[in-house]
């Protein structure tokens, strides 16, 4: 199958490879910081989810395809949110056996 | 001539709202494995959310070695991504050469996570318990998790071979590299999963 042509400019590949090698580093630094236990599970997913969409934005071109493409590509996103949620009820019944 | 006239069937049925059926193709099952990765994250929050005596993942883990690998893969998605730049410019000597360079990192990623298992298995941990005073779906969640990412990259691997090989015997050109780029596509997504993977196995404590 012959690809189309490419429409858009190719993007510097090399600084999307640096914010993801600084975005890893900031990671470690974060995981070992001694600040509020929230703050730092917050950032660290937070962290996370960017790198996963500088990989899909860019390497795998997600933000040059059609529209209809990227709703395909969401989907799992909200499945897994829903599906989290879902899990909610039965992992806080058993935060009680924590110490306190 | 007969391929000519099938090309032409298949473009028949492309319209502005697909991007071609085997892009298309990869992406939906690119959805329904990140939707297996969904369920195991969840199940491994939901266990390690539920448990008394979770390790923390740095005193058992080696972390600075898995932020080694973590990054070896991203320069492995640079390289897979710089091999399709090459042949979308007409160059099957620079898409074998960053082609190679992706394979060597997949195995790279796959040798030191080879090297982390067996140090964690003569250490004791094992699906079915661990040595330590710890919550014993520790090592089954560990295990099972980055087993299953490691046969992905191992598979991507196998697949990235066969796409040199054929790279090699002159099947992609500037107008014709799609498998390049859907074979790109995988490699990336496992890429993105270990990505975060690493975040909650390795460094949520």
């Amino acid at each position: 199958m012959s690809s189309k042509t490419e429409d858009h400019a190719e993007p510097n590949y090399w600084m999307v490879w640096l914010a993801l090698a600084i975005l890893t580093a900031v990671e470690l630094l974060v995981a070992k910081s001694p600040g509020p236990k929230a703050f730092v599970v917050f950032s660290l997913c937070a962290l996370a989810l960017a790198k996963a969409a500088l990989v899909a934005l860019y390497f795998m071109h997600l933000k040059f395809e059609k529209y209809a493409l990227i709703l395909i590509v969401l989907s799992p996103l909200l499945l897994s949110a829903i599906m989290y949620v879902g899990l909610v009820p039965d992992a806080i019944t058993h935060l009680h056996w924590l110490p306190h | 001539m007969a391929h000519a006239a099938t090309m032409n069937e298949v473009e028949r049925y492309e319209n502005q709202l697909t991007p071609g059926w085997g892009k298309l193709m990869m992406w939906v099952f690119l959805c329904s494995d990140a939707m297996s990765f969904a369920g195991l994250l969840a199940a491994y929050g939901a266990v390690r959310l539920g448990s008394s005596n979770w390790p923390v993942p740095s005193e058992r883990l080696d972390v600075p070695l898995t932020a080694l690998n973590t990054f070896i893969l991203i320069c492995s998605s640079v390289t897979m991504v710089k091999a399709l730049s090459a042949i979308r410019h007409g160059s099957r000597r620079g898409l074998l050469g960053w082609l190679a360079g992706t394979m060597i990192g997949g195995a790279s990623f796959l040798g030191i996570q080879a090297y982390e298992w067996t140090h964690l298995i003569h250490e004791g941990m094992t699906i079915q318990g661990n040595p330590w005073v710890v919550s014993t779906l520790f090592g089954a969640t560990f295990l099972i998790l980055t087993g299953f990412h490691g046969c992905h990259v191992l598979s991507g691997v196998i697949y990235l071979f066969c796409i040199f090989v054929r790279g090699a015997r002159g099947a992609y050109t500037a107008e014709d590299n799609s498998s390049v780029e859907i074979a790109g596509l995988y490699w990336h997504f496992v890429d993105l999963i270990w990505i975060l993977v690493f975040t909650f196995v390795y460094l949520i404590s």
